[in-house]
């Protein structure tokens, strides 16, 4: 017995020593991001337009106004479609074969490589549609990519919302889309908005597809209309860290990919923000 | 009137049942047109090349003066390095740490951990890739003598870590989601908690951490930017892990920005996505079948 409970203290220090690496990798990642990045991150950098001659002289505005746009965009065209089609599953669909191609449809474009709906969105939105590589065939892309996570998050919070709420709301004679306006949606909105931010701030950070249908490394004005070309952060720092030749661009890349990680952690905080103050409301 | 009112209601009730069914039609149409421009598109490849040259051939080079070649065999053994060497590293440590996450860790720790390997998920991959160039890349260089450390091993050690989540949150959830009743069992039975792990859960909840790693396989075949970073790119048919390979994703990312639309080497490239395509489609409909029977071998 005795042996029997050093061999559990043995594995089980073992998982814990796994366990900790796991975040020891995560840790390092962002520390090293940070350590290396802050020193170029100043109020120039952040709020002047790129240079392309000098690259010390310059910020990265246009970048990161681009990945806000894109981030805007992707949201006007997956949110909705995402949160009306995790409605339609956990409310209204019937177990029949259509609900099930929609089902293995959510999971599968889940699977998708993202290269892939780069190709698609080259050959759909940027050619048969002629949208050109802009702005809007970007966020075409990337809201293609982004549904299935939204779905998958919004049918997940609608489904914690308790049965005798729909059954409160029948029984006082509402029909069934008074019941979701008025009770089921109220009380999953909030996971259904950290679930889909969480899903753009991911879609933002994405960079195969956005090479191919619209993002540029330099323009010299910043977009006005959807069909122009941008810029963007992630693919601002992959260019400066494999194909600028100055000796500054590792600092710089750095530097951005730190503003990237900040654009997302600050996200990620209104979700918890959104989560805090619907946790104190829910009293189910 | 009451009468009307009610007809105009379930009028409205009709015609919105109608908007959210046309709309979640979408997610289908999608995937239908992913799969049909990749596939018609991708096809015409054959027109001109043929079949044996592109699957057996070892040698890509599209853009060769002269005679250019188009054999996908050394992309293909480059996806299958980083894949395989991702999972090397990353199904060991992700189930280990699922284990500690699901049967060793107090609640309240539970609660910490559970967010912050969300958080490993959501680094844009382009940032692991500047820590494969910037960091790991002179390192390794460094320690086996390389001249250039960009290449398979370090893309693999990248990839492991962008699957690590993946691995680490299903498996925890199929753990999770065995019956009490068998630690409970096993516990009254004088076992001790390691002989409760190693005998019974890990048995019991085998094929769904066997899905949890096909699913992170699924993920490693198709990531893109990472590996495009670190790889190294080179062309050339691999001979170990040590030298620079090319995986499929990142061939294709490389050279769509330089192809005319619609000329041999655009649809050469479409084929090489409707490869990728089939791929992750198989092994993420294999995983989650293996997934669905876990979760209901135990429920009663």
């Amino acid at each position: 017995m005795v042996k029997e409970k050093t061999k559990e203290k043995f594995y089980f220090n073992i998982f814990r020593i796994c366990m900790l690496f796991t975040i020891f990798i995560l840790g390092f990642i962002l520390l090293y991001v940070i350590i290396n990045g802050y020193k170029v991150i100043n109020f120039r950098f952040l709020t002047t337009m790129w240079n392309h001659q000098d690259i010390t002289q310059g910020g990265i505005f246009p970048a990161i106004f681009g990945s806000i746009l894109l981030g805007i965009g992707i949201s006007i065209i997956s949110i909705p479609i995402g949160i009306c089609t995790a409605i339609y599953i956990s409310e209204y669909a019937k177990e029949n074969y259509f609900t099930n191609m929609v089902k293995i449809s959510i999971r599968n474009l889940a699977g998708v490589p993202s290269v892939v709906y780069g190709l698609f969105g080259l050959a759909f939105f940027v050619f048969l549609l002629n949208l050109g590589t802009s702005l809007i065939a970007a966020s075409l892309t990337l809201g293609c990519m982004t549904l299935p996570w939204i779905i998958t998050s919004s049918e997940e919070s609608i489904k914690s919302v308790p049965n005798s709420f729909r059954e409160a709301s029948i029984a006082l004679g509402a029909t069934k889309w008074q019941t979701i306006k008025k009770v089921v949606v109220p009380s999953s909105l909030g996971g259904m908005l950290t679930g889909s931010i969480l899903g753009i701030s991911r879609a933002v950070g994405e960079t195969a597809p956005i090479i191919m249908v619209g993002a540029t490394f330099y323009i010299s004005y910043l977009p006005t209309s959807p069909t122009d070309k941008f810029m963007a952060l992630p693919y601002h720092l992959f260019i400066l860290a494999t194909q600028h030749s100055s000796p500054d661009a590792k600092a710089y890349a750095l530097g951005t990919a730190l503003v990237l990680i900040s654009l997302t952690f600050i996200m990620n905080l209104g979700i918890f923000i959104i989560r805090y103050k619907l946790r104190k409301k829910k009293e189910w | 009137m009451m009468f009307l009112v009610k007809g105009l209601k379930i009028n409205k009730e009709k015609i919105i049942i109608n908007i959210f069914l046309i709309v979640s039609v979408t997610t289908i149409l999608i995937l239908l047109g992913i799969f049909l421009f990749l596939f018609f598109t991708g096809i015409k490849t054959f027109n001109e090349i043929s079949f044996k040259e592109i699957f057996f051939g070892t040698d890509w080079n599209p853009t060769a003066y002269g005679e250019p070649s188009w054999g996908i065999l050394s992309l293909l053994v480059g996806t299958l390095i980083v894949t395989l060497g991702a999972l090397i590293f990353a199904i060991p440590l992700g189930i280990a740490s699922s284990i500690y996450l699901a049967e060793i860790a107090s609640p309240k720790t539970r609660e910490f951990l559970k967010p912050t390997i969300e958080m490993i998920a959501g680094i844009p991959s382009v940032v692991l890739g500047l820590i494969g160039i910037f960091f790991l890349s002179p390192l390794i260089a460094g320690l086996f003598g390389l001249s250039n450390g960009l290449n398979g091993l370090i893309a693999s050690f990248i990839v492991g870590i962008m699957i690590l989540p993946t691995i680490i949150s299903v498996s925890e959830d199929v753990l999770i989601s065995l019956p009490k009743e068998f630690n409970e069992a096993s516990l009254a039975l004088g076992a001790t908690k390691w002989q409760t792990i190693k005998m019974t859960l890990i048995p019991a909840a085998l094929s769904g951490i066997g899905g949890a790693i096909m699913l992170g396989l699924g993920r490693a075949v198709g990531e893109t930017m990472a590996v495009l970073m670190v790889a190294g790119n080179s062309r050339g048919m691999p001979t170990s892990i040590l030298d620079p390979v090319r995986p499929i994703t990142a061939n294709i990312a490389i050279e769509i920005k330089e192809v005319v639309s619609g000329s041999l080497h655009y649809e050469a490239l479409f084929l090489l996505g409707l490869i990728l395509f089939v791929i992750t489609f198989c092994v993420n409909v294999i995983s989650e079948i293996i997934i669905n029977k876990q979760t209901k071998k135990y429920k009663w």
